[in-house]
């Protein structure tokens, strides 16, 4: 039964932050500045204000370079980081702020499946054993029996055989093994689904087989997903919405299908003409001046300013708001705003 | 003559109980100036082919049989004395992890001064001056202060642009790049591999290319090698093979990539994985997970044949091509 919630988003973030402090002990933090001996913490902005949506059967794929957030933005929704701000709605219902023991029922609405599928997996366990565990824990009323019907069934539903089930994680190839950890998410009959680069470490025809499979579970079950890549020909073909990110902060919000007719943001037309094409062999890409800063010193103003060939006095005072677009993208960056930026 | 010819090159790997072959008998030519790119799947044998061009082979590994001709010479056998002659001097190699080259304790400028007067007849101010242009070429910012740097105050972008540099140092003829950008972002795998296009376009320098990414040996090479469980399974102009692969292994791989498929719709996938090295099949390697098999690939092994503008290892190749181009005109 869905209930009059559930017209809202799935999820939300609002004006999320999180920063990590880098200097933990009191010594640490004391800097001496123009004579005076001060106390300064030095953090990492990992996200920065960022508010995103995600309606029910979509599925909003993250992009962004190394160490722009991706990560912490799924671990933040997960539960598994609390935010320094902000807020994130599940459902109608404020989570971030609950306790460990009130997120249990939520739990089973949402998996986390991670890159490396031995983070997911416990190697000590065989594939029996680590099925079973999440079946018993989110159903403690199965009887023997119903627990291993079900875990032969969600072993087939993702093509392992389950005469296999007697074998541990090392005896199966990388996409057997993150077919498995899908299999393991799928289980308890999530409703959202947190993948963190989930195909980056296998090879294309065992991406295909993953895809393939994380595609089936949308469609058949209504699966809502947010998906972390920096693969653009995934996100092309997988997600619904993308969202890039940039130094914690999210620059473009679009429809997939706009997102790769008509990029708006600077960053955003610089990652799209890096994508090495198939058959087009006269790279064409847009060059990026200087060096991508790091979230410690955050930079004011834009982030992306030190790698923008549009970076104007505007925009290393005062930061770009996401402003929404006539085609409904939303676009962090004065030159947008202001339209002068030559196509 | 060609700058590199590898003839019926095979590498094993001398396990506990037995041994299992790593490379099966490859042979491919590379003209002066030329790019060659080599792509297949993880475990493929791409990075041991590498090794061995460079006689970098360590044990367990070995050189079983073959040759490998560097400008007409053989330098399979060679000792490492001889070796030390051509590596890092007229054959260099860059890897996926720029640490593997760098060394950690040292300066920029003290490891390219290091390699330069190594090879070369120079003073330290003129190895220093040659390290300066050097990393000029590869648009590194104020090299002259960069010299005294340590490899962990870069990036991961501008030390992978210092290892082109220092590949680049004594004027190579051939550059083995395995996976070179793989650790990077999309933004700067562009901005290095252009520049590593430019480098050797304008030097005449041959490029062998290894990569998993069919988008990057397209952009980067003239022609390709498609490398399966140790063989060379297709090789040809870099374009033919993507345009009009032949091997059913390679039409997989290209058909598998979401860029074939429209958004949303399933994708093709290839059944099964690629075959450990304990375990190759006999006959054809890809024949558990061929579509087109028939009962002779499982006994024999196809041998490399031309075949429309490539030459690949496929017993069935005549009749694919017959059906695909039925299905084409019905
Ligand atoms: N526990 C932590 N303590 C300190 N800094 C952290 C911690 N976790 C993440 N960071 C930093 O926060 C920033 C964002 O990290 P995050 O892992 O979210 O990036 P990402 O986009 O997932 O990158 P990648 O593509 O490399 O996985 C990085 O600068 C990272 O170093
Ligand atoms: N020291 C070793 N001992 C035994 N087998 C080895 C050794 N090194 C590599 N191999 C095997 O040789 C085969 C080829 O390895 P290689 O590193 O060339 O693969 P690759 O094509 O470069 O793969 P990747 O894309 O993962 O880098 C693999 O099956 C690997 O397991
Ligand atoms: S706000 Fe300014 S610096 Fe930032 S992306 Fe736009 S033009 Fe570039
Ligand atoms: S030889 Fe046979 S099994 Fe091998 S690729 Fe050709 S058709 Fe397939
Ligand atoms: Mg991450
Ligand atoms: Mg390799």
């Amino acid at each position: 039964m869905k209930d009059a919630m559930s017209d809202g988003p799935l999820l939300e973030l609002k004006q999320v932050e999180k920063r990590f402090d880098l200097d933990q002990g009191f010594l640490e933090t004391i800097k001496m500045r123009n004579g005076k001996v001060i106390r300064e913490k030095r953090s990492v902005h990992a996200v920065n204000n960022v508010s995103l949506k995600v309606d029910r059967g979509e599925a909003l794929c993250v992009v962004g370079e190394s160490g722009c957030g991706k990560s912490t933005v799924a671990r933040l929704i997960a539960g598994l980081l609390k935010p320094n701000a902000g807020e994130i709605h599940y459902d109608g219902t404020r989570i971030d702020n609950q306790s460990r023991r009130s997120m249990i029922p939520l739990r089973k609405k949402m998996q986390m499946i991670f890159q490396n599928p031995y983070a997911s997996l416990n190697s000590r366990m065989n594939i029996q054993q680590a099925l079973e565990e999440p079946v018993r824990y989110h159903n403690p009323g199965f009887s023997r029996g119903e627990v291993r019907d079900k875990v032969a069934e969600v072993m087939r539903s993702v093509g392992v055989d389950p005469s296999w089930s007697a074998r541990y994680p090392h005896e199966f190839s990388g996409g057997q093994r993150q077919r498995i950890a899908i299999a393991r998410a799928l289980t308890v009959d999530p409703e959202f689904i947190i993948a963190d680069e989930p195909i980056s470490a296998l090879d294309v025809s065992i991406q295909a087989q993953v895809l393939n499979l994380m595609l089936e579970a949308k469609d058949q079950r209504g699966l809502t997903y947010l998906f972390i890549t920096h693969d653009l020909s995934v996100v092309q073909h997988f997600g619904t919405r993308v969202a890039v990110l940039y130094l914690g902060s999210v620059c473009e919000l679009a429809d997939t299908a706009t997102l790769f007719e008509n990029p708006k943001h600077p960053y955003t037309r610089a990652l799209l003409s890096a994508v090495p094409q198939l058959k087009d062999d006269r790279p064409n890409h847009i060059r990026l001046r200087g060096e991508i800063p790091t979230p410690i010193n955050l930079p004011q103003g834009c982030p992306f300013q030190s790698r923008c060939a549009y970076a104007n006095d505007r925009c290393l005072a005062e930061q770009p708001r996401p402003v929404q677009q006539p085609d409904g993208s939303m676009v962090a960056c004065h030159a947008v705003e202001e339209d002068r930026m030559v196509d | 003559m060609s700058l590199l010819s590898v003839r019926d090159l095979t590498v094993k790997f001398a396990m506990r109980d037995n041994t299992v072959t790593a490379l099966d008998n490859i042979s491919f030519d590379l003209a002066k100036g030329e790019r060659l790119g080599i792509v297949g799947e993880s475990g493929a044998g791409k990075s041991i082919t590498g090794f061995a061009l460079m006689n970098l082979l360590s044990r367990p590994g070995f050189i079983d049989n073959g040759k490998i001709l560097f400008e007409g010479e053989d330098i399979a056998n060679m000792s490492d004395a001889q070796m030390r002659g051509i590596r890092g001097n007229r054959m260099a190699m860059i890897f996926q992890d720029p640490m593997v080259t760098l060394n950690p304790v040292l300066t920029i400028g003290q490891q390219m001064v290091e390699t330069l007067m190594a090879h070369r007849k120079l003073s330290k101010a003129e190895a220093e001056q040659i390290a300066v242009v050097k990393l000029r070429e590869v648009y590194i910012p104020s090299p002259e202060e960069r010299l005294a740097q340590y490899p962990h105050e870069l990036s991961g972008g501008m030390r992978q642009r210092i290892i082109i540099a220092m590949a680049l140092l004594l004027d190579p003829e051939l550059i083995i790049a395995d996976e070179p950008t793989t650790a990077l972002d999309v933004t700067i795998q562009a901005d290095i591999m252009e520049l590593l296009l430019e480098l050797c376009q304008s030097n005449k320098v041959g490029l062998i290319l290894i990569t998993h990414d069919l988008g990057v040996v397209s952009q980067m090479t003239e022609r390709t090698l498609v490398m399966y469980a140790g063989k060379i399974i297709e090789a040809g102009r870099t374009r033919e093979i993507i345009n009009d692969p032949q091997h059913p292994y390679t039409q997989g791989l290209i058909n598998a990539l979401p860029q074939q498929t429209k958004p949303g719709m399933r994708l093709k996938q290839i059944p099964g994985n690629m075959p450990s090295l304990t375990a190759i099949p006999a006959g054809c390697p890809f024949s558990p997970r061929c579509e087109y098999v028939r009962d002779h690939c499982r006994t024999t092994r196809p041998e490399p044949v031309q075949y429309a503008h490539v030459e690949v290892a496929c017993h069935e190749v005549n009749r694919l091509h017959r059906e695909n181009s039925e299905e084409q005109s019905a």
